[in-house]
């Protein structure tokens, strides 16, 4: 990574510490006068030792008796001051940072979000902010109370002699500058090709297991067995390559302050023969010197950090810095929320200005009681145009006007708000049957939540469960059927009540005996309501007021059932295809 | 805070652990060595007025001192780093072998998360545990006890000090370990469930914004977040204040022995020198036990992570692994001519807990074709895990031509299988590799004519790289269609006797459908086979349909004479032909 780089990133890392300002200078303060203290013990107790060794009296010694008590003391407790106020600073604004990752992320969904994997977001809500707290314990503070400090302990030595200041200043500049510099510099590459080993072999581990069967099965556990020995063994061996960079740099740390040490006292035992320096202050300024090293120990290490912390904050401000897909309207609308009438003219989307049409001139108009249906092969754009619809995407051409206006003057919320949606994608979150019904509308009462669930025939469901709506369904819903799943999805669809209700494959992955029984609730439930199904399944079509037929983007056929049934065309295929199948839910995947 | 399970692990990689504990010895004594050498020449300038040239011999041996403590400090820490690599390359060996051992019905399913985090994460957890707190806690054994030994002659009353002290550190940190181990672990807790929350979230973002519900999730994340912060926090000042105290502590023996010595050297009891070599030793007594207490939070999280550890590698396999390469006693089969024959199967997982299959028995001759028809839940996929051998059955024999399947070498047994699972497992590898992975020696024409003969040589060539392409890297996401025929171009190039296939269901657009029903058809042809079947055609043209409900055959025979039988297999073939939802379908339910 370029310094400029490096330096941008930190740069804007350091600017979440504005609000905390105060606090991080109190920090770097007892940090500074942390070490200041196991400076003036050391420094302190040679003192004493010294002159008691020349002195008969206890008198004379009484200040330096008490400075050593103070420094002894002082040390831990300044130690553990300025821990616990850096720690709660970094952890408040960590937790800071978490909401302002979700804050901006929340936008950006789903256009935007298309080519992220959820588990590669949540390492950067997590791991990534958690890889930060390197960076504000461990990279700000200490550079700043190491130049206090050393400035500090030269000045002292500079009270006895300029030669002694000098010979500190130069070893101090060189643990303190040139050593994390090297540190930087030498553990650059063999830090990056430990990080491509361990991708490597952690690659091949999750292949191992999660593929198990298949290679069981085909008799290749013996091989992949093999393979990941070597990668494990190709990870130690850069491992041990980078052992030997790992320790280096704390042994040449200990080597230089103890040079300093002996350095100092090389040069002050002549001037204590020639009387520059008096005899009893010898041992203070070679175990001052000494002392002053503790505050540059971290530099080194904090070095190597900094790459690591600079890696997570891009990721992070990648994130920060997207634009969403869909801006906030100026001028926002209030929408009458109980009576809708939806009409598209013309719509024509594309996801990109180089990418075909997904939506290439969509006609249909919808209104309260009316059913429409939206069928066709998967790709030919039937998810894409509920995404529009929804406000996810903005169209090119065409309009979609909400009673009469359109669509985009409206606040994307409030359009949301007016659809009632149960999608085969639907997330089913970990979270108790009445949590996941409740997230639909978080002020309902506990009668709308249970008139939502007895709507979509949720209520024998709920009585079979262990603990009834407290029930937990467990991660992606898995303590639930299909069936029993899609009612949930379709009861939480129901809580707000919705003037339009649209069900996106509702019954996908549904044995055909659930299927139907799903599908008699939903068309109970559409009752009064405006009803948009989409499907490549063709069941219940006969229910249906509209059925359009859609193609790569086009609408190809357009009419009822049993016309459709009759004229030569996709519809008819797909009527065909379909009827081959018999039951069997799919089995549960192995993968 | 010592754990046998790990210490029996670093004792197997003996060179390294002696090595480092030698180098820690070593840099032990060489401080007590420096310590003395400078105390006595700081005395002879400061009392007996001796010059530069009287101790520069002495001068020069510290020097050398101080450069061989640091490479013994640079030894014992690559030494311990070594361990740490080797430890963990050995430990992930076993770990993942046992996985390996335990199979895919036990490895697969809601635990592959977390078993794939143990493998991975958890290994890499015991770093720190070898590398930085096992040392620490053998400095801590050794060092005090090498000055305490050396420091005796000196000094008996110092020495005494220290003795009597020393223990006072190790029990206040049991005390405070104790407290600070029930916060670790619910620290622990809190970061599982702040990051299951955020992946909820952040998997069901798209849900909330159709919901118009996700930006009222901020206030959750900040919840949440700021929970695990304070908790972070908690245990973090618990941290800190046993520092303080163990600090404390060390400062307050410091003042005692400082005070005695300086007594002492008032009344010209003691020898200057002596005096200043016992001060500079006092605070290293203390030092290696105090750093240990700094590095507490690296030797719980080893801990932790080897709890889990261990809880899988004591873990007993249902089926012992083949081993290749030694030979196996059992029967190798050798025949292309397979007939199957299940005589009163059961098997239920979780120790008998969860049922899936009670008495099954039906016959697969040579050369038939065998569908499986049932609802979810029925147990064809149990079936078919023992057919491969992942399980065994816990009651009955399933019979290969004549011989137990028990009794024959799994390797060779599964040999004789092509299977196409439902969701085939794709590996992070080129197109050309996961066609070839039954047979990874074999030459491209082999593979490009399999690809062909499963229909998918098309789609692989306007792959980026064609057969080259590796699968999973940007823009290489393969559809589910795409998936299953590769899936099927493995079983062509395997071109074994058996095939046993996993319909897909019906989630595919027609065009996909009908090349893989053309691909599958071809595949089947001269084969002995046993499918689960979803589509009609499947069954119309089997020898044989088998139902299963509830984990029995309820019905087998031919398709035609059970379409005309009352029962299940009516139910499943009427239910799937597609009268109006509005004729009514009474029965169903969800489930």
């Amino acid at each position: 990574m370029r310094v400029a780089t490096v330096l941008r990133y930190s740069w804007r890392l350091l600017a979440f510490l504005r609000p905390f300002k105060g606090r991080v200078l109190l920090a770097v303060l007892l940090g500074t006068m942390t070490i200041a203290s196991s400076i003036g013990l050391l420094a302190t107790s040679a003192w004493l030792i010294s002159a008691a060794a020349l002195e008969t009296s206890l008198a004379n010694l009484g200040v330096a008796i008490v400075g050593v008590r103070f420094f002894g003391i002082s040390r831990g407790v300044f130690r553990y001051a300025e821990r616990l106020i850096s720690h709660s600073v970094t952890f408040r604004l960590l937790a800071q940072l978490r909401v302002w990752f979700y804050a901006a992320l929340e936008p950006l969904a789903p256009a935007r979000l298309m080519g992220y994997q959820s588990g590669d977001l949540l390492g950067r809500i997590v791991t990534d902010i958690g890889v930060l707290e390197n960076f504000y314990v461990r990279v700000v503070a200490p550079p700043l109370i190491a130049l206090v400090v050393g400035a500090g302990a030269i000045a002292l030595l500079l009270y006895f002699d300029i030669l002694l200041a000098l010979a500190l200043a130069v070893f101090l500049l060189l643990a303190g500058l040139v050593l994390p510099g090297l540190a930087l510099w030498s553990t650059r590459g063999p830090g990056r090709r430990l990080v491509d080993r361990r991708v490597a072999l952690q690659t091949g581990l999750v292949d191992g297991i999660q593929g198990m069967a298949d290679l069981q099965a085909y008799g290749q556990t013996a091989r992949v067995r093999g393979q990941i020995q070597k990668e494990s063994r190709a990870l130690m061996q850069e491992e041990e390559r980078m052992a030997w960079l790992g320790g280096l740099y704390g042994a040449l740390n200990l080597l230089l302050g103890n040079l300093a040490m002996v350095t100092v006292l090389l040069l002050a035992i002549p001037m204590v023969g020639a009387g520059q320096l008096e005899g009893v202050n010898l041992a203070v300024v070679t175990l001052a010197a000494l002392a002053a090293f503790e505050a540059v120990q971290p530099l080194p290490l904090a070095a190597q950090q900094l790459e690591g912390s600079v890696q997570a904050a891009r990721r992070l401000f990648e994130i920060l810095d997207a634009e969403p897909a869909i801006p906030e309207p100026e001028i926002t609308r209030a929408l009458q929320p109980d009576h809708v009438a939806l009409s598209v003219q013309g719509l024509r989307f594309r996801y990109g200005p180089d990418e075909p049409w997904a939506l290439d001139g969509i006609d249909f108009s919808l209104n309260p009681g009316r059913r429409l249906a939206i069928v066709g092969p998967s790709g030919a754009g039937k998810s894409t145009l509920v995404n529009v619809l929804l406000h996810f995407w903005p169209y090119q051409e065409g309009q979609v006007l909400l009673n009469g206006w359109p669509m985009v003057d409206w606040a994307p919320e409030d359009v949301r708000r007016l659809y009632g949606i149960a999608a085969q994608d639907s997330h089913v979150f970990n979270a108790t049957v009445r949590d996941n019904i409740r997230i639909a509308d978080p002020q309902a009462s506990a009668e709308a939540i249970l008139a939502a669930a007895a709507q979509a025939q949720l209520k024998d469901v709920v009585a079979g469960l262990p603990e009834g709506y407290e029930t937990v369904v467990g991660e992606l819903g898995q303590a639930l059927s299909g069936g029993q799943r899609q009612r949930l999805i379709l009861a939480r669809a129901m809580l707000p009540d919705p003037p339009v209700l649209v069900l996106d494959e509702p019954t996908a992955n549904l044995d055909p005996l659930t299927e139907r029984a799903v599908l008699q609730t939903v068309f109970g439930l559409a009752r009064g309501r405006a009803l948009l199904l989409i499907t490549h399944r063709l069941v219940g079509m006969d229910a249906m007021d509209e059925i359009l037929v859609m193609d790569k983007g086009q609408i190809v056929q357009r009419g009822r059932h049993d016309d459709l049934v009759r004229q030569d065309g996709l519809y008819r295929r797909l009527w065909q295809l379909q009827n081959r199948h018999i039951l069997n839910e799919p089995a549960p995947a192995i993968d | 805070m010592f754990d046998r399970r790990l210490w029996l692990q670093a004792r197997t990689n003996r060179t390294n652990l002696l090595l480092t504990i030698f180098f820690s010895g070593l840099a032990g004594v060489l401080t007590v060595v420096q310590a003395r050498l400078l105390s006595d020449t700081v005395a002879q300038v400061f009392l007996q007025q001796a010059t530069l040239a009287d101790v520069d011999s002495r001068l020069l041996l510290l020097v050398a001192v101080i450069v061989g403590r640091s490479a013994f400090v640079w030894g014992a820490d690559v030494s311990a780093r070594y361990l740490a690599s080797r430890v963990k390359a050995a430990l992930r060996s076993t770990l993942f072998n046992h996985l390996l051992q335990l199979g895919p019905v036990h490895v697969l399913g809601e635990r592959t998360g977390e078993l794939t985090a143990t493998v991975i994460e958890g290994i890499e957890a015991l770093d720190a545990y070898f590398s930085e707190y096992l040392p620490q806690l053998v400095l801590a054994a050794l060092a005090p006890l090498t000055i305490l030994l050396l420091i005796f002659p000196t000094d008996l009353l110092s020495g005494l000090v220290l003795f009597l002290t020393a223990p006072l550190i190790p029990l206040f940190m049991i005390l405070i370990g104790r407290a600070a181990e029930a916060l670790t672990n619910r620290q622990w807790r809190t970061l599982q469930q702040m990051s299951a929350h955020f992946l909820d979230v952040l998997q069901g973002l798209t849900t909330l914004k159709r919901l118009g519900q996700s930006r009222a999730q901020t206030a959750n994340i900040a919840r949440v977040s700021e929970a695990f912060g304070q908790i972070t926090l908690r245990v973090l000042r618990v941290a800190f204040l046993s520092a303080l105290v163990l600090e404390l502590l060390a400062t307050l023996s410091v003042a005692i022995i400082a005070v005695e010595i300086g007594l002492r050297l008032l009344n010209n009891q003691l020898a200057f020198a002596d005096a200043l070599f016992i001060l500079i030793l006092a605070p290293e007594f203390y030092t290696p036990l105090r750093m240990l207490g700094a590095r507490f939070h690296a030797g719980q999280a080893g801990i932790a992570a080897a709890d889990r550890i261990f809880a899988i590698l004591d873990t007993d396999p249902i089926v012992p692994e083949i081993q290749t390469g030694s030979e196996v006693a059992s029967p190798r089969l050798r025949s292309a001519q397979i007939a199957i024959r299940l005589v009163d199967i059961h098997f239920a997982y979780q120790d008998g807990q969860r049922p899936a299959l009670n008495g099954v028995s039906f016959r697969l001759e040579s050369g038939q074709r065998v569908a499986l028809v049932g609802p979810s839940g029925a147990g064809k996929s149990t079936l078919i895990s023992l057919l491969l051998g992942f399980i065994r059955p816990q009651q009955g024999q399933i019979w290969i031509n004549d011989r137990r399947l028990g009794d024959l070498d799994l390797h060779s047994w599964r040999a004789q299988i092509a299977w196409v699972p439902q969701a085939p497992y794709l590996f992070y590898d080129t197109v050309a590799a996961n066609i070839a992975l039954g047979r990874p020696g074999a030459d491209k024409a082999a593979i490009q004519e399999a690809a062909r003969q499963a229909r998918a040589d098309g789609f692989i060539r306007r792959l980026p790289q064609g057969y080259d392409t590796i699968i999973g890297e940007k823009g290489a996401r393969l559809s589910r269609g795409q998936s299953q025929r590769l899936a099927l171009a493995r079983a062509f190039l395997l071109d074994a006797p058996l095939l046993i296939l996993d319909e897909p269901t019906s989630n595919l657009d027609p065009e996909t459908e009908r090349q893989l029903e053309e691909a599958t058809a071809a595949l089947q042809a001269n084969r002995t086979v046993l499918v689960i079947a979803h589509r009609l055609s499947t069954v119309a043209s089997a020898d044989h349909v088998v139902v299963l409900a509830g984990g029995r055959v309820v019905q087998q025979g031919r398709h035609k004479a059970l379409a005309e039988r009352k029962g299940l297999y009516r139910q499943l073939v009427g239910a799937s032909s597609y009268q109006g939802l509005t004729g009514g379908a009474g029965a169903g339910g969800s489930r």
